[in-house]
């Protein structure tokens, strides 16, 4: 099939950037989103024009590198997918594709397509662990048992890739999905409850710091995020967060 | 220089245990002062920075990622293996030790993986710890399922996602130390050498991805957890950005490279799809504990089923060849992957393929299906006969074991895997080989390390699944920690390490003269041209099969490849900015010169043993006619290649194998 592309472009964080058409053809459907970007990329190259910068890495939908804004949805208009595993049967012969970067404020444009998501690593600092040491000498694994339910509850949480899908969607940037996956998968296990009342604290507190928005209950959040991870969490966040500020 | 590989004395199970007995200490108080550089933030390089900084060193992390989370450790999708017994199936760490020496065709070293085996239960415990949500049973205990080339149950999984779970754990110990300070992390950074300062590793030069800026890093010890080099083939099921130039540096730098051509072709990948495919999806082992591989007897179901007239449910049974319940009846469809990596090809070879391409067999869920749905029937006083509800009830529960492989299937291939087979062929997956290191994880350079895919230690000629995972974190939370210290007390009075001295002048020289030539040079191919005919020479010539002739044209193929490479690669853009194109260069460059080495190595292996099959080594007759013929006689060694100018001119060390502790026999999974 044939496409036009309109296509983010920007230099580096302190130039303005723009879009910028591309036509492509002989486009199989087979392909995946980001396999047609290479397929542009080689012809810019041989064209002596600067390809196209994205981010991608693993392209198998678990790493939560890649990061386009598709036609104005994050990771475009499939669902429970990330750009990788989006494949071009997607779209129709004729088609005009527009792609941009993740756009929120806590996300700064390093290049084209590429956002600086290291405000979610630094909300992990603040407090995305539980304090144990890798001595070796912790108790047996099945010393304590968990419920299945809330086993399955805490992994389903932590699927969480942190690409930022939940950010580029949310009308105010919010985080809360991102924040309220990782602190709920702690919150649901007994290993994670001794640290429960500073991890939200802290990691609220980091999160605002960065910028992010409120959330207001909107839930475009959870339908397009890649992992499926559910509002419920927003929901377990805000409960502990109020059982921590209760206790001060 | 002979190769020492260090192991203790002493009889195999107490080797560790003396061995941290009698090793030198770094008191708490000068661990402060001292500097550790790791490099790679997978499992081994992520668990090994967290525990170094928990410990007390100072610890710069470095990973080329935009975050550490992202290493391609967290796509591993089936399971750790930890020897917990925890199901009373009989397993045990000498089992595990076992299969995991049998498994690897008796190419590793026994002594490191007894060490493998030892520290594994505690990896378990320590992950639980971290609240790494592994998959567990109705009674609050984890759960275990099987794996290929084993005959107990001590794989330990989050669904299909266990690599993430278990990176995310050791990312999350990572916060905690960046939290403190202890760790300084380097994201999108990438190292373009290992420096070396009287004859020790003190520090690498890195380019800054964003801003192509170089960079000088010192430390007192130099941690390489920089992953496979697998990415030589072009396609695979490595992370796009997965590359051999940290390991490669190294070797250039002194430390030798094992066994290079010992790499892991996985049998159920998700087959090729045309010309602009970037890379291979992994389809996990897990699935074999439930799924049947086939293909049909008959050539004209074959042809049909290409033609799309006849579709794979309706072949009956009689006419379908399970190939693996056919010629390895004990083990099944979980013989190890090597095996079953063969098996498909020489189905195929013989024109059984099931796609447009003669390349894909059969992954059939159906009797699982029917079999859960039965059983879940039973259980729930339902109708066992109803046809329809045996199906339902049977597809939810493979949904619950295989949810996201399905998904994952599904929207690649566009075919429902629940009701038609998946179609499945063998892809690059791992590299056994790597840097060449001894007991302590010491490279043959002093002060640097390898640890995790990346070195070469301890899955011999072909690794069991779910060892990996166990592999890097063995490495990084339980062995490096203690082996380091060993070496680095020698260095509580070094003091910080200047990187204004001339060795870090000249690499840096080094790396920016070689940055400048590709964004100069005027060239008409891009990167990915080179890459992509590198790639086809491997698989083609160096692939799951191998031949003197085909391996001796391979040799000379890369060699004029790469002179091409250096005369016409073209780089759009400069070194001052972010540019992919620039990074790609330098990587495909290093992987142009191991492709040659990775040749070389199978050549001189005249023997067939685990991944490495020489069609010139196979048994004549007998009950294994056919299969792999090893020949200890003469290659029961480690092949450590060191580095003197061109891959040609490369001097073999070897480091004799012994086995005391396990018989040297065939390997039979009959």
């Amino acid at each position: 099939m044939n496409l036009t592309l309109k296509i983010w472009r920007q230099k580096n964080a302190d130039t303005k950037g723009k879009l910028v058409d591309y036509s492509l053809s002989d486009v199989s459907p087979d392909m995946s989103f980001l396999e047609m970007l290479d397929v542009l990329n080689e012809q810019l190259i041989n064209k002596g024009e600067e390809p196209v910068a994205f981010d991608h890495d693993c392209r198998e939908g678990i790493c939560g590198m890649c990061s386009l804004y598709i036609n104005g949805e994050a990771h475009g208009p499939d669902r429970g997918v990330t750009t990788c595993q989006l494949h071009m049967r997607m779209f129709k012969d004729g088609d005009t594709i527009y792609i941009e970067p993740f756009r929120a404020k806590a996300f700064p444009v390093i290049k084209d397509l590429i956002v600086d998501r290291s405000s979610f690593d630094r909300i992990q600092h603040a407090g995305g662990f539980i304090s144990v040491n890798t001595s070796g000498n912790t108790i047996d694994a099945n010393a304590i048992p968990v419920n299945k339910e809330d086993a399955d509850d805490a992994f389903a949480a932590a699927t969480c890739i942190g690409c930022g899908a939940c950010v580029a969607s949310c009308k105010n940037s919010s985080a809360m999905l991102f924040v309220g996956a990782k602190v709920s998968q702690f919150a649901l296990l007994p290993q994670g409850k001794v640290e429960a009342t500073d991890r939200v604290l802290n990691m609220v507190k980091q999160m605002d710091e960065e910028g992010f928005g409120n959330c207001t209950n909107t839930g475009a959040c959870e339908v397009e995020c890649p992992k499926g991870i559910s509002l419920e969490n927003i929901a377990r966040m805000n409960q502990e967060y109020l059982k921590a500020a209760l206790k001060g | 220089m002979a190769l020492d590989s260090k192991i203790p004395n002493g009889p195999i199970a107490d080797k560790w245990t003396n061995y941290k007995n009698h090793i030198d200490l770094v008191n708490p108080a000068n661990k402060r002062n001292i500097d550790v550089i790791v490099v790679g933030t997978g499992l081994a390089g992520g668990s090994a920075a967290a525990t170094l900084a928990e410990l007390g060193y100072n610890v710069k992390a470095f990973c080329f990622q935009d975050s550490p989370r992202r290493a391609h450790s967290i796509a591993a999708q089936g399971g750790i293996n930890a020897a917990k017994n925890y199901q009373g199936d009989g397993d045990s760490t000498y089992r595990l030790f076992y299969d995991t020496v049998k498994g690897g065709d008796y190419r590793s070293r026994e002594a490191n993986v007894y060490r493998l085996a030892e520290v594994s239960a505690n990896i378990i415990d320590q992950c639980v710890a971290q609240g790494v949500p592994f998959a567990r049973e109705y009674g609050g205990l984890l759960d275990n399922r099987s794996f290929g080339g084993v005959l107990v149950s001590r794989t330990f999984y989050a669904a299909g996602q266990t690599g993430q779970q278990l990176l995310l754990g050791a990312y999350s110990a990572m916060n905690r130390q960046i939290g403190r300070g202890k760790i300084k992390m380097y994201n999108r950074h990438e190292m373009l050498d290992v420096v070396i300062v009287d004859g020790k590793a003190r520090g690498i030069i890195t380019r800054n991805l964003i801003t192509g800026e170089i960079e000088r890093h010192s430390a007192h010890a130099v941690v390489l957890g920089t992953g496979g080099y697998g990415n030589v083939f072009f396609l695979s099921t490595n992370a796009m950005g997965s590359n051999v130039t940290a390991a490669w540096k190294a070797h250039k730098r002194g430390a030798y490279f094992a066994n290079p051509c010992y790499t892991q072709i996985h049998p159920t990948c998700i087959p090729v799809s045309g010309d602009h495919q970037s890379k291979l999806t992994l389809m996990s082992e897990s699935l074999r504990n439930d799924g049947r591989i086939w293909v049909p007897k008959k050539i004209e179901d074959v042809e049909a089923i290409r033609n799309k007239t006849l579709k794979p449910k309706d072949i009956p049974e009689a006419d379908r060849d399970y190939y693996l319940e056919r010629r390895y009846p004990a083990f099944g469809n979980l013989v190890p992957r090597d095996v079953a990596s063969r098996a498909a090809k020489e189905r195929c070879d013989a024109g059984y393929g099931v796609n447009a391409t003669g390349e894909a067999v059969f992954l059939d869920f159906a009797s699982a299906i029917q079999r859960y749905g039965k059983e879940q029937a039973h259980v729930k006083g339902l109708d066992e006969n109803d046809a329809a509800l045996v199906k339902k009830l049977g597809q939810e529960v493979v949904k619950n074991k295989y949810g996201n492989l399905f998904q994952m299937y599904e929207k690649i291939v566009d075919q429902d895997p629940y009701n038609t087979p998946m179609m499945i062929y063998p892809a690059v997956h791992y590299t056994m080989g790597g840097i060449w290191v001894d007991y302590n994880l010491m490279t043959t350079v002093p002060g640097l390390y390898c640890i995790g895919e990346a070195n070469f230690s301890d899955h011999g000629a072909n690794r069991l699944g779910a060892s990996a995972l166990m592999q890097g974190l063995a490495d990084g939370y339980f062995v490096l920690p203690y082996t380091i210290g060993d070496y680095l007390s020698d260095d509580i009075r070094t003091g910080p390490i200047s990187t204004d001295t001339k060795e870090f002048v000249a690499a840096e020289n080094e790396v920016k003269e070689r940055l400048n030539f590709f964004v100069t040079n005027d060239g008409q191919h891009s990167v990915d041209y080179f890459h992509k005919k590198l790639g086809k020479i491997m698989w083609n010539k160096v692939g799951m099969s191998r031949n003197v002739k085909g391996l001796t044209e391979a040799i000379s193929e890369i060699k004029a490849l790469r002179e091409q490479f250096w005369k016409e690669v073209k780089v759009p853009g400069t070194n001052e900015e972010y540019n992919e194109e620039l990074a790609k260069a330098g990587r495909v460059a290093d992987f142009l010169e191991l492709g040659e080495l990775f040749a070389k190595d199978a050549l001189n292996r005249e023997e067939s043993c685990g991944g490495h099959f020489r069609e010139d080594a196979v048994e004549l007759d007998g009950e294994q006619k056919g299969e792999a013929k090893r020949d200890d006689e003469n290659f029961a060694y480690v092949a450590a290649w060191e580095y003197k100018g061109e891959p040609s001119d490369a001097v073999l060390h070897k480091e004799q194998l012994e086995f005391k502790d396990i018989e040297l026999k065939q390997r039979s999974y009959k």
